[in-house]
């Protein structure tokens, strides 16, 4: 494919461009080299904590730094239900955004809104935690959880006392947070849908409605997913935010009203005052897991998100 | 094309070359002294605890004034991160909420422990019309947070206040997620009241709590605190005493109800002076909580200063010496102000000899 491009180059035997490839390429492998060694430090680094424990790590609930007694289930738990739950909010909210922008919106009113969304990303997330500490973990206590329990208190999801620092808050926070990201993807996505498509559907009779759900959504389905994934992705790595609302009680409750802890939390809280070996070890590993779980999610995003592209090329030709 | 590729290639270069002269010329000040004595400034780099911060920033801006040539820089990165970069050697010196473990104290040969503060510990409560004063014992206090004791109408509870009317509501329990000083002297006070605590909990910066929220920070847990009636947690008393949040008078050993003030720690530390170890010896067990005395309050600390006996250059060696020399006498009386302890007259004797210790040499660094 670069064949004839390179040809060029060497028949002009421009030693510049030479020099060139190779600091540009020098800088490309830097970032490989810098990715590989994280992996390899997390990796070397928790040995002492995956041989203590081995499996069990990952199995067990008891985490005591005064016994030295590790297991990470709990922060397992607590990082996938949050993002999780962070998603079942976000998502409705971000394919509305983006289906309004893309579909429904006045072209004035586009830019603007889309740059306004994007800003939200911007805003550090410590900023955040404190928002969600002093204005939104009170509100939900006094009145999205009174609101939940009552219609919804048979499921044991709505049950317990709630004190504002919970589950449900660092879910809401977290949703907060990965809707620009998870919007403007979506929106991105949709905007490849040719116009064609939509003018199809039009003509055979169907409302706008109709266009969207059976014309337009279909069409940029990988996309979307792959906005989702992204969203996942950043809402399994976030740290300050939610470290400041969900509560850090590292234990397992079904209840979303219950407090809760995430891996990444638990490494912000206690790294810095960690000293014995063990416990060092063992938060790595959590790094390490964390780590291994971003790395998956986000491969699994870039294979949705080349798919999109090529259904893109496609579609406009 | 080939113009284009040449400028990309000299600002390539030129960058490449910024970033190579850079590093030397920040690295300099603060690790060479001028050679000529009269103009010899130097840079003492700290790093520790984040609880002694605001009173070692009042030092550090006061003994300007005392010596304009010596720039005291501390970093307030934790207790842990303080024990590991002194461990490391890379800064002159660490500063601690605890002391150094066993383990930690035989990792770094030739250190000294010198007390530069104390500092106490409150429990914290959000009770509607209930203000300061609700006195509480040890064994109460441990089973709250071990969760034993629910409610704040519990007989254990109102046996000690007769004269209260206490709410028939749940006690939110509220503790620090992150791992901190203020947590090892808390569960360091509980250990010694409750062997219940001890045997189930056991004291460090972080542990397993077994009921409760956890906030992050004093900010985390004062956010709780006044935001959900009916909590209890435990945070410093500059800090209580700043946010205004009321807290309990604690049963000490004599059997009294103490009000955590400056003064009642400060006696707690005066009456464990006679069991001090030397600054140069281990002192991990050394520990002021349920303290002796009649008006000692029982859930308080040393806060510590670490520096290294052999000191490795002379001239840095001695500024640091006489700036800990000011520190724990004169830089005593910048504390109340800022709501610490002072240190009492035999803490600071204690420390004298241990200053004496540091050496360049075998030459004491300070003659007093």
């Amino acid at each position: 494919m670069n064949k004839s491009k390179w040809s060029f180059f060497s028949r002009r035997k421009l030693s510049g461009d030479l020099i060139f490839e190779g600091v540009v390429g020098l800088f490309a492998v830097f970032v490989l080299v810098i990715a590989f060694l994280l992996f390899r430090e997390l990796f070397v680094e928790s040995e002492l904590s995956r041989n203590a424990f081995g499996f069990g790590f990952l199995t067990h609930s008891t985490w005591d730094p005064v016994s030295e007694v590790f297991g990470a289930l709990p922060f397992i738990f607590g990082t996938v239900v949050s993002a999780f739950l962070a998603l079942v909010i976000a998502v409705p909210f971000s394919l509305g955004i983006a289906i309004y922008l893309s579909e429904l919106a006045p072209e004035k009113l586009r830019t603007p809104l889309s740059f306004i969304i994007e800003l939200l990303a911007a805003i550090p997330s410590v900023i955040i935690g404190l928002w969600g500490i002093f204005i939104l973990a009170p509100f939900i206590r006094d009145y999205l959880a009174p609101v939940l329990s009552t219609y919804l208190g048979f499921l044991p999801l709505f049950q317990g006392p709630m004190y504002g620092l919970s589950m449900l808050t660092g879910g809401v926070i977290l949703a907060i947070m990965i809707i620009p990201i998870t919007s403007s993807i979506s929106k991105e996505a949709l905007l490849t849908v040719p116009i064609q498509q939509r003018e199809g559907a039009l003509a055979l009779g169907a409302t706008g409605w109709e266009t969207t759900r059976m014309a337009v959504l279909p069409y940029a389905r990988s996309g979307i997913f792959g906005a989702v994934i992204l969203g996942f992705g950043r809402a399994i790595g976030e740290t300050m935010a939610v470290t400041m609302v969900i509560g850090n009680s590292p234990r397992i409750s079904e209840s979303l009203f219950a407090p809760s802890y995430t891996m990444a939390s638990v490494i912000a809280n206690e790294f810095v005052e960690a000293t014995s070996k063990l416990y060092i070890s063992s938060l790595i590993e959590i790094g390490l897991m964390l780590l291994l779980i971003s790395i998956i999610v986000n491969i699994a995003a870039r294979i949705l998100v080349s798919k999109l592209l090529k259904v893109e090329g496609g579609g406009r030709a | 094309m080939k113009l284009k590729i040449a400028i990309i290639l000299i600002l390539a270069g030129v960058l490449l070359a910024g970033c190579v002269s850079n590093q030397p010329a920040q690295v300099q000040p603060t690790t060479t002294v001028q050679p000529t004595k009269s103009l010899e400034t130097v840079t003492l780099n700290g790093a520790g605890a984040t609880f002694p911060y605001p009173l070692i920033s009042k030092w550090s801006s006061q003994y300007y004034g005392i010596n304009p040539n010596i720039q005291i820089n501390y970093q307030s990165v934790g207790s842990g991160a303080g024990i590991k970069q002194i461990t490391a050697r890379t800064v002159d010196f660490g500063a601690s909420d605890a002391p150094l473990t066993e383990q930690e104290y035989t990792n770094v040969s030739g250190i000294l422990q010198i007390p530069e503060s104390i500092g106490a510990v409150v429990i914290a409560y959000n009770l509607p019309g209930i203000q300061k004063g609700v006195k509480l014992s040890g064994d109460v206090v441990a089973d709250i947070f071990l969760g034993k004791i629910k409610k704040w109408n519990d007989p254990k509870i109102v046996s000690l206040n007769p004269e209260i009317q206490f709410p028939d509501k749940d006690i939110i329990v509220a503790h620090r997620s992150d791992g901190s000083g203020t947590t090892f002297v808390f569960t360091d006070y509980l250990s010694a009241v409750s062997p219940d605590w001890k045997s189930k909990v056991g004291k460090g910066k972080s542990v397993n709590w077994p009921v409760g929220l956890g906030g992050k920070g004093n900010e985390g847990v004062s956010g709780l605190l006044t935001q959900n009636p009916y909590t209890v947690g435990y945070i410093e008393l500059a800090y209580a005493k700043l946010q205004n949040i009321p807290y309990a008078y604690i049963k000490n050993k004599a059997g009294k109800f103490i009000e955590p003030t400056l003064e009642t720690t400060a006696n707690a530390a005066s009456g464990a002076v006679s069991t001090l170890p030397a600054g140069d010896a281990s002192w991990s067990s050394v520990s002021i909580v349920d303290a002796t005395g009649d008006n000692s309050y029982p859930i308080g600390s040393f806060t510590y200063l670490l520096v290294y006996k052999d000191q490795t250059d002379q001239t840095k060696g001695k500024m640091l010496a006489e700036f800990l020399w000011w520190a724990v006498h004169d830089g005593q009386k910048y504390s109340s102000e800022l709501l610490y302890v002072s240190l009492p007259e035999e803490v600071r004797s204690l420390n004298e000899k241990t200053i004496k210790l540091m050496n360049y040499n075998g030459q004491p660094l300070i003659q007093g």
